[in-house]
């Protein structure tokens, strides 16, 4: 059995990374809630991004074999729904991270505002910076993201969304 | 193996029969995939899809708990019957052209807007998490469905005719989105469900607004066809089950 904090475990977490975005870890994403070791068994809390994002299962195997080759085999993973996944959870170090893979990271989330509201808020092309950028579609690759094109250098690029 | 229509938890009921509007409309919403009127458009569909069936599983999954016995969210997806299915009839409706599709999706999206909105606060942990989680998604899914409406209503002749023709087809499966039973009122005395009829004055507004937009006119008092809860659908879901199914049904407990 291998003696443990809870802080040395959230240090090996950050080994498992999202699946589609390497450049993130769990722990970046705000998908990774908690840890808690308590007599030598680690209970891990994570919640997904989106519904239906079909990462979770492979974070979850991630997590399961990443504490099994450390020598834990004593651990559950709980997935937990509330509260609801926000992009505002996700670090300004992780933006940039963002930033520097070719994503533009997501604005903070406006309060939600009734009515129709067709518009979708810009953002900043992350290979020249320019903020002459306009939506193509609000859906991307992955569920996450929206598809931009940036009218300055012409580049598509993409737009992880506020949520 | 026993019928899933003994069920008598009615909280299992509950979740279920939201769950199975989430689980129909992502099936339909997929049939789309590579068949979209532009990739971006492809894309948006699946991505839609993705999140209905999102959603759908974990509703499946906390019915399947509240069932218990060992049910899965699996058996429940496919090994149910047709009349054990309680999905509203307007979700199970052929994809049709475009235009039908995005009339049957605002008609959703508009609805599920207000109803995750109200789940959120639900005295069912559980359920008030995926509400609240699912309420964030059907605003932009909202977003997105509103403003093919209005392309197409104001757009050409033929699109306009179109969009105008998929609203007043789709129109008489509307009303049973917010049709109250005894599941219903025993749901929202328990804290754990919603007034549906208190969302029905919300949901007209809203569309009304992009009916108003996409110049596009909501049809007058017109016959209602229910059932959905209760079991009674329209000839289009068996087909739909048939193909969902067939590999469960083929070969039980397959996994990849």
């Amino acid at each position: 059995m291998t003696v443990a904090t809870n802080d040395q475990v959230r240090l090996l977490l950050d080994e498992v990374v999202d699946p589609e975005i390497p450049v993130l870890t769990i722990a970046d994403l705000g998908v990774l809630r908690d840890v808690a070791v308590s007599e030598g068994s680690v209970l891990v809390t994570i919640t997904p991004t989106y519904s239906g994002c079909p990462a979770m299962d492979l974070i979850r195997s991630e997590i399961a074999s990443t504490l099994e080759a450390n020598g834990f085999s004593d651990y559950s993973i709980e997935t937990v729904f509330s509260p609801a996944w926000t992009t505002d959870w996700m670090t300004e170090e992780a933006k940039v991270k963002l930033r520097d893979y070719g994503i533009a990271g997501p604005a903070p989330v406006e309060p939600v505002v009734s009515g129709i509201g067709y518009q979708v808020s810009a953002a900043v092309c992350p290979l020249c910076r320019s903020d002459e950028t306009r939506m193509v579609s609000e859906f991307g690759s992955t569920a996450c993201k929206a598809l931009m094109v940036c009218s300055s250098c012409g580049e598509p690029f993409d737009l992880f969304k506020a949520l | 193996m026993t019928g899933f229509a003994t069920m008598t938890d009615p909280a299992a009921a509950y979740v279920l029969r939201h769950g199975d509007d989430n689980l129909v409309l992502a099936q339909r919403l997929s049939e789309w995939v590579s068949l979209g009127p532009e990739l971006e458009e492809d894309i948006a569909l699946a991505n839609v899809a993705l999140d209905h069936l999102g959603v759908a599983t974990h509703l499946l999954g906390h019915a399947s708990q509240l069932v218990g016995g060992g049910t899965t969210d699996d058996d429940l997806a496919f090994q149910r019957t047709e009349r054990e299915f309680t999905n509203v009839v307007l979700v199970e409706q052929p994809n049709g052209d475009f235009a039908h599709t995005m009339a049957r999706q605002l008609f959703m999206d508009a609805y599920q807007r207000l109803l995750w909105e109200a789940l959120a606060v639900s005295e069912d942990a559980i359920l008030a998490g995926i509400a609240a989680k699912a309420h964030k998604e059907s605003l932009y899914h909202f977003r997105h469905t509103s403003g093919w409406v209005v392309r197409l209503g104001d757009g050409t002749d033929e699109s306009h005719t179109r969009m105008q023709a998929a609203v007043d087809n789709l129109w008489r499966y509307t009303g049973e989105l917010f049709e109250m039973d005894d599941l219903d009122r025993q749901m929202v005395e328990s804290g754990v469900g919603v007034d549906l009829g208190a969302l029905s004055g919300p949901w007209l507004h809203a569309i009304a607004a992009v009916a108003a937009d996409a110049m596009i006119a909501l049809p007058d008092e017109v016959t209602q066809r229910g059932g959905g809860r209760r079991g009674f659908h329209t000839e289009h879901l068996g087909h739909l089950l048939s193909e969902m199914q067939w590999m469960q049904r083929t070969y039980p407990g397959l996994e990849w």
